[in-house]
């Protein structure tokens, strides 16, 4: 039966992405050794693979694979004689030992065994490791990627990328980098970092094109799915729902945003029937009930951008006053000329394309090579009406421009404009 | 654990070499922190040894022409990582120069 092994597949798959993060975080808290925990991670899943088909789907395929895996490396520390400190914390994973998990002992482990993601995020996500580094570790220890999927989706090569996992992890365990959701004194200054992995996940994932590989466009998924188990282990941190919020609304609108050919669709050009409403009503959701609490952080903000967009049915109703307003106030929170050049456009729109332009002179030489500079000025003079200079500034974008979706978007403006001149 | 701070800083860090260290010792020693250290004389009065071929080879110098050298040294003991990089930065000279936090090794089973 055919249908019944897809069935079972779909099943481990589903177990898999929702699971994975949680029974490696559950053996390092208890072993201290993150391969252990990986390995028989792994062998958990592979066994359910081979069991499912046979015995059924368990109620609790969590619970299931968690204590398979405990039951690996138990059986994996009997053989060394050093592992017997471990071996009595892996034992008390589960009540009782014995290789094949019995259903009355799973429901009982289930609820026994806490969540420790978040000890495993903030410790793969420690600033005394490198950017790359905790990306890498937050991929391959949460998310279950593999070393080649991560290889992949960061364009470098397999051999690269394991060296890297394997001297994070040898970091961690020598430098003594703890295993914990850092103290309250700790939290405001390490609570950034975690949210900014995941951001940058999620931007690896949204800028990769169509035909880039299918690994890297899913990292934004995968970003996704870290950010809601961000959400629930930390219902009191705002930032972690305004990040949430910020990554479904951008998502929503994944598919408008490139056109036939592969070039980038600017917002106003959307076909506003293809975002997502079902990820606009989560995004809009989570972003309301942030808000109320008054603690507004960078995400929030700019979620809260992406939101009045979301509400403009047609790109003539977007709330621009409301738009120039917040990137008023990121400014304030984040000074970088990135989101000046922003708050240019909106206020742009908000109020005449000379205003906007006056924004963006005060930023020349901020933002030396930045191709969206003279892209911007070009944009705001063509909407002023004022196409010679236009051209000039799009063929001064176009001479900085690295992405070819984007260069594809420049040289059709730049076309409009020349022709229009005559 | 045991942390090395390895203090480093460019040639005007001199200018420091007798500030003492506000303090930051007494209360260390107090924590039970602070395991040992001191103050170096310039890298320029160093002196390199290699032994290479049975032969001892002497260079006038400091091992590595950086422009940030070593100029002070402390051992603490730590619980982790952590309090490790709170107690550096505490350290008056992570104000003007640049501590370097190094892990002691520890020797295996067996090695004395």
């Amino acid at each position: 039966m055919p249908g019944v092994t897809g069935e079972v597949e779909a099943a481990v798959a589903e177990a898999f992405r929702a699971e994975w993060g949680r029974v490696v975080a559950a053996l390092i808290a208890r072993t201290g050794d993150w391969d252990l925990a990986e390995e028989c991670a792994q062998e958990a899943f592979a066994s359910a693979l081979r069991v499912w088909p046979r015995d059924g789907v368990p109620e609790r395929p969590g619970a299931w694979l968690t204590t398979t895996a405990r039951n690996r490396a138990v059986d994996r520390l009997r053989r060394e004689a050093a592992g017997a400190a471990k071996l009595r914390e892996v034992a008390a994973l589960a009540p009782a030992g014995g290789s094949a998990p019995d259903p009355g002992e799973l429901v009982e482990a289930a609820e026994e065994v806490p969540d420790e993601r978040l000890r495993l995020i903030f410790t793969c996500c420690h600033p005394a490791l490198s950017m790359e580094a905790r990306v890498a570790l937050t991929l391959r220890t949460l998310a279950g990627l593999t070393t080649a999927e991560i290889a992949r989706a960061f364009l470098v090569g397999e051999a690269a990328m394991a060296k890297r996992l394997t001297r994070a992890k040898r970091k961690i365990r020598h430098a003594g980098i703890p295993y914990r959701v850092p103290p309250a004194h700790l939290l405001p200054a390490r609570t950034p970092s975690v949210l900014a992995v995941v951001y940058l996940l999620f931007g690896e994932g949204y800028a990769a094109t169509a035909g880039a590989d299918l690994v890297r466009v899913g990292l934004s998924a995968e970003a996704i799915r870290l950010g809601r188990v961000l959400v629930r282990l930390m219902p009191d941190e705002p930032e972690a729902a305004g990040l949430l919020a910020l990554m479904v609304l951008h998502d929503a609108r994944r598919v408008a945003r490139v056109g036939a050919s592969g070039e980038v669709v600017p917002l106003e050009e959307q076909d506003r029937s293809r975002w997502d409403a079902e990820l606009i009503a989560e995004g809009l959701e989570t972003l309301e009930g942030e808000l109320r609490r008054g603690r507004a952080g960078p995400y929030q903000v700019q979620a809260a951008i992406a939101a009045c967009h979301a509400r403009a049915a047609v790109a003539e109703e977007t709330d621009w006053r409301q738009i120039a307003a917040l990137y008023g106030e990121l400014v304030r929170l984040v000074p970088s000329p990135v989101v000046a050049l922003n708050r240019a456009v909106a206020v742009g729109m908000a109020d005449g394309p000379e205003a906007g332009l006056a924004l963006v002179g005060a930023l020349e030489g901020a933002l030396p090579e930045y191709h969206l500079l003279p892209a911007t000025r070009a944009d705001l003079l063509r909407r002023a009406g004022r196409r010679g200079e236009a051209a000039d500034a799009y063929r001064e974008a176009l001479a900085l421009v690295t992405v070819d979706a984007e260069r594809r978007y420049l040289q059709r403006r730049l076309r409009e404009v020349e022709a229009a001149l005559g | 654990m045991q942390y090395m701070l390895l203090i480093c800083g460019d040639e005007s860090a001199a200018a420091h070499a007798n500030d003492g260290c506000g303090g930051w010792s007494e209360e260390m020693l107090e924590r039970g922190v602070l395991r040992g250290g001191g103050g170096l004389r310039p890298a320029d009065e160093a002196t390199t040894v290699r032994v290479r071929d049975e032969e001892v080879l002497l260079t006038d110098g400091p091992f590595a022409e950086t422009r940030e050298q070593i100029g002070g040294f402390c051992l603490i003991e730590c619980a982790d990582l952590d309090e490790a990089l709170e107690v550096a930065a505490k350290h008056p000279a992570a104000g003007y120069g640049t501590i370097e936090v190094r892990p002691m090794l520890v020797p295996p089973p067996g090695v004395t």
